[in-house]
């Protein structure tokens, strides 16, 4: 089933008996810095109002608290502290029992269920201190077999309204499930929503694969396999399943790939013996167009958000550093002025900054830095930390952190952009080379 | 592709003299470093190759220059590839995992190619070897430390074709 059809519609609910709010509200958040107490938040089990929707009306509401407090912004109020619930979604809450469990924040919701499979979800958000509605109440429209889709929608509603930023719940990570003992290592692709759920393999753990990205569509992947023997850029459509290499008859390594925000083209590395240099590939030719022209190891290019620009590591003033380039090539200059050496920089989706690996000392790290590599401010520090990926909005972070000694492995972290909420991301193996896609549709 | 030339020459052989292929070596599962202890290792065989001359080099910490030693095994490799010109190669460049991958990736590639060049310098066949990089995803020493480190950051040499005992 194609998910991007699975939410149908989104209403908002005007005049249902509720006035919208006249005042601003009084919680808000900065995500930008600073010290946050986080937003005590109710969010009791959604109003079924059809007896199908018994069951998913507690797991929506468990899933949007989820939400909420994975991004350490939100502190949950937990149910067995309520005095009461909620059982009307169109009466007016009734705030003194909300504001006694000392919740500030307050998400009221209800679910029904149709015939076909039909599902819908409304929500209203209230701000239990000044007793007013946060913006208007929202109906969406689905399936059932997407309702935690439907709970990310509501909670990215929830978030925005609260932060002021887009949110970021309903999207998914593809990324490499690892199994077996350090030295024989077997990897394949798999793809998961942003907190784990609804994991799926894409491919086998018969050859090597190695850093999946997402197409702007969300329903393309381009990766490096090693299933022709030597390593190739491979794109694969998660609909059909379909695969195909990306450049036939060449006997050149080639890796690193990324897509072009508009999806048309793809940059990557392609290893020629002790050379490694950044091409681009038109998607429908499939004609290679050299970018990089340095003696050295140029890799793990990506693009700006406008597609102007070109980011990327390489080695050709000794250690490895980032540069920039325009996106048909030429001059790059060289962004990165801390010692250690730098790798895998990848644009934000918000074009202001470029996150990276950096090694120093003998230790991994995730940092940031402003486009002109001014402002550089590590995020992590541990024995690996490494190949950032960005949430939709800009805000978080997803990497992979590798443990040391024999039985070291990678499991998938995800940190904000603030340096605080690190938090690792459960998955049923290891899991490394994580690539968060955007927003779905 | 290798592969499979090498598949298709074996059963050739086989077919001339089993004995060939099938010496006090044959039969056991295929290992690099298999020293069986009855009798000397015949100077055709893989393990001759593998362990007698030494199927890998080391390198230093981001580099793919080859060291004194390293030519010296490389040397060796190439004498016996000349003694065996049935044989193909394929020479692996690894790194450790004090890197990024798609660098290490790279790095890899690097010794390879290091390897390779050495060897057609020295003689040997273009058409004969074949480079691919694993990066650092195929360590040979699991550790975290030096002492591993200085293991995994290598070419090996597999040999393909050729006389059995594959």
């Amino acid at each position: 089933m194609n998910v991007l059809k699975t939410i149908l519609s989104v209403v908002l609910l005007l005049g249902a008996g509720i006035a919208s709010a006249q005042d601003r509200p009084t919680i808000e958040i900065d995500v930008t810095g600073g010290n946050i107490r986080p937003v005590p938040v109710a969010v009791p089990a959604f109003v079924a109002e059809t007896n199908g929707a018994q069951r998913l009306s507690g797991d929506i509401a468990a899933v949007v608290m989820s939400d909420l407090v994975s991004t350490g912004l939100f502190r949950e109020i937990p149910g067995t502290a309520f005095i009461a619930g909620v059982t009307n979604f169109n009466a007016q809450p009734v705030f003194s029992d909300w504001a006694v469990v000392n919740a500030e924040a307050l998400v009221t919701g209800a679910v029904s269920t149709g015939s076909g499979g039909r599902l819908v979800v409304k929500f209203r958000l209230f701000d239990v201190v000044a007793q007013l509605p946060i913006g208007d109440g929202v109906q969406y429209t689905g399936t059932q077999d997407s309702w935690r889709r439907m709970a990310h929608k509501v909670a990215d509603a929830i978030y925005s309204r609260i932060t002021g930023e887009s949110g970021y719940f309903d999207s998914r990570i593809v990324f490499v499930s690892e199994t077996g003992p350090k030295n024989d290592r077997l990897k394949r692709l798999a793809v998961m929503d942003y907190d784990g759920a609804n994991l799926q393999y894409l491919t086998d753990d018969s050859s090597i694969v190695l850093a999946p990205r997402f197409a702007p569509n969300t329903r393309d992947i381009i990766y490096t396999s090693y299933e022709s023997g030597l390593p190739q850029v491979f794109l694969l459509n998660m609909d059909t399943g379909l695969r195909s290499q990306l450049l036939e008859n060449t006997t050149n390594m080639a890796t690193a790939p990324r897509f072009s925000p508009d999806g048309t083209k793809v940059v990557m590395s392609i290893i020629d013996g002790s050379n490694t240099d950044i091409y681009q590939v038109d998607l429908s030719t499939r004609t290679r167009t050299r970018l990089t022209n340095s003696g050295g190891i140029d890799t793990t290019p990506s693009f700006s958000p406008d597609g102007s620009q070109i980011v990327f590591a390489s080695d050709r003033g000794g250690s490895q550093q980032l540069y920039v380039m325009g996106a048909n090539g030429g001059e790059a200059r060289r962004i990165s002025a801390g010692g250690g050496s730098y790798g895998t920089p990848v644009w934000s989706p918000r074009g202001d900054m470029i996150a990276f690996t950096k090694i120093k000392g003998g230790r991994f790290h995730i940092g940031v830095m402003r486009t002109d590599g001014s402002h550089e401010k590590l995020l992590t520090a541990s024995f690996i930390d490494e190949a950032p990926t960005w949430s939709p909005n800009g805000r978080v972070l997803m990497f992979f952190r590798e443990t040391a000694g024999a039985n070291g492995a990678p499991q998938i972290y995800s940190v904000d952009l603030t340096g605080r909420n690190l938090r690792r991301i459960d998955t049923p193996s290891f899991a490394s080379d994580p690539d968060w896609s955007g927003v779905l549709r | 592709m290798k592969l499979i030339k090498a598949g298709v020459m074996l059963v050739a052989l086989m077919g001339l003299g089993a004995c060939e292929g099938n010496n006090i070596f044959g039969g056991g599962a295929a290992g690099a470093d298999q020293t069986p202890n009855s009798g000397p290792i015949e100077e055709s065989a893989l393990a001759y190759f593998n362990t007698t001359i030494g199927d890998t080099v080391l390198f230093a910490v981001n580099e793919a220059t080859l060291s004194p030693a390293a030519k010296g095994i490389l040397d060796a490799q190439v004498a016996w590839l000349n003694k065996y010109p049935n044989r193909t190669i394929t020479i692996e460049g690894h790194a450790d995992e004090q890197g990024t991958r798609e660098y290490n990736l790279a790095l890899g590639a690097r010794r390879a190619a290091a390897v390779r060049n050495y060897m057609v310098a020295a003689g040997l066949l273009e058409t004969r070897l074949s480079i691919i990089s694993y990066g650092k995803e195929r360590p040979i020493a699991v550790c975290s430390t030096e002492v591993c480190w200085s293991q995994n950051r290598r070419s090996v040499t597999v040999v393909a074709g050729g006389l059995g005992n594959v």
